[in-house]
């Protein structure tokens, strides 16, 4: 789902830079009201534990392949402005150092998959798993579907991306520019391997990591949506008042 | 042991597993994801090489590009070893950089 350079056309690539720095401050502003020094490290092992899912490619025989991005995790984890920062911090190092993705697409990569991946996962996951028992059941099941519905929403988005270039930017001949493909090709073709392979890999992950917390450490789990029922109790004690 | 600590024992175990990321997908016969072709691939899936992704193309040269160290030589081997390679030089790099943000971001809270 990294978008190389050459792809997006500068309309494209410029518009989704538009799009992401306002999440990108929205995040670091949120942060920089919670976190804490000592929470730094948990941001770096959610950054780094992004990085290296990226790099289990997993192939569809004799097609191509894909992998999961972790951003619904580290959302549920560490909560999603978190998730938004550090995923995007592995998108942007993937770019620089490996060219995975390019330096022109990191806005609409950042945007597919750290921004999307953190909001909408964890909008999902706080819709299925508030009020549920940390070691409950729901609690992962909640985390399997909202990382499977995120992921196939950056998937769709990222493939709109695409689709949208040849009627974007073409030449005074009608030829494409930059990505040839129309929405046609690529909707289907980014949308069926998300929906049959990818997503559901990126639950399993997902699924796999909040088990290993809810056995082990289940206090990781209390915290994004803890203090999201705290506010939420505060808010209406005011109104109350 | 350290909560955290224990943590990264898990990254470092995903580290070490990190080439069956290469492997796999070649053992079945599949290649890089839908729509990451490179110039000379995109010729072969679409027929010819739109004029504008020539030029974006190479806006950038990274230095270990595909997760491979420089002058590597190709065969599985080689390639899996220069992904594991590359895959410690990128968590160290991605946890450093997430790292120093989030003490900038965390600054104004301290140790709280």
């Amino acid at each position: 789902m990294h978008i190389p350079d050459g792809y997006l056309g500068p309309v494209t690539y410029g518009t989704m830079f538009a799009m992401t720095i306002p999440f990108w401050a929205a995040a670091s502003w949120k942060l920089n009201k919670t976190l804490k020094t000592k929470q730094a490290p948990y941001l770096a092992l959610g950054a780094a534990f992004s990085f290296v899912i990226m790099m289990f490619n997993i192939p569809i025989i004799g097609g191509t392949s894909g992998h999961a991005t972790g951003a619904t995790l580290i959302a549920i984890l560490l909560g999603p402005w978190a998730s938004i920062i550090s995923v995007s911090v592995a998108l942007i190092i993937q770019a620089l150092l490996f060219g995975d993705g390019g330096i022109t697409a990191i806005g609409a990569n950042c945007f597919n998959m750290a921004v999307i991946g953190g909001l909408a996962g964890y909008g999902i996951y706080r819709l299925i798993a508030l009020g549920s028992d940390i070691k409950s059941t729901r609690r992962w099941v909640a985390g399997a579907i909202a990382a499977y519905i995120s992921l196939n929403v950056s998937a769709l988005i990222t493939a709109i991306q695409f689709g949208i270039q040849p009627v974007l930017e073409k030449t005074p001949t009608g030829q494409p520019l930059y990505s040839p493909f129309p929405l046609s090709v690529a909707v289907p073709a980014m949308a069926l391997e998300h929906l049959f392979l990818f997503g559901i890999v990126e639950a399993m992950v997902t699924a796999l990591v909040i088990r290993y917390f809810q056995k082990n450490d289940p206090e990781m789990l209390g915290k994004s949506i803890r203090s999201q029922e705290n506010t939420l109790r505060k808010e209406q004690r005011k109104q109350h008042e | 042991m350290n909560k955290i600590n224990k943590l990264w024992i898990g990254i470092g175990i995903l580290i070490l597993l990190s080439p069956l990321g290469v492997l796999i997908p070649r053992w079945f016969g599949s290649q890089g994801a839908w729509g990451e072709w490179g110039l000379n691939e995109i010729e072969k899936v679409a027929g010819f090489v739109p004029e504008g992704m020539k030029r974006l193309a190479e806006s950038w040269k990274a230095p270990l590009a595909d997760y491979g160290l420089p002058n590597q030589s190709s065969g599985l081997a080689s390639e899996s070893f220069g992904y594991f390679i590359t895959a410690i030089i990128g968590v160290a790099f991605t946890a450093g950089l997430m790292y120093l943000v989030a003490k900038v971001l965390g600054r104004r809270n301290g140790e709280k």
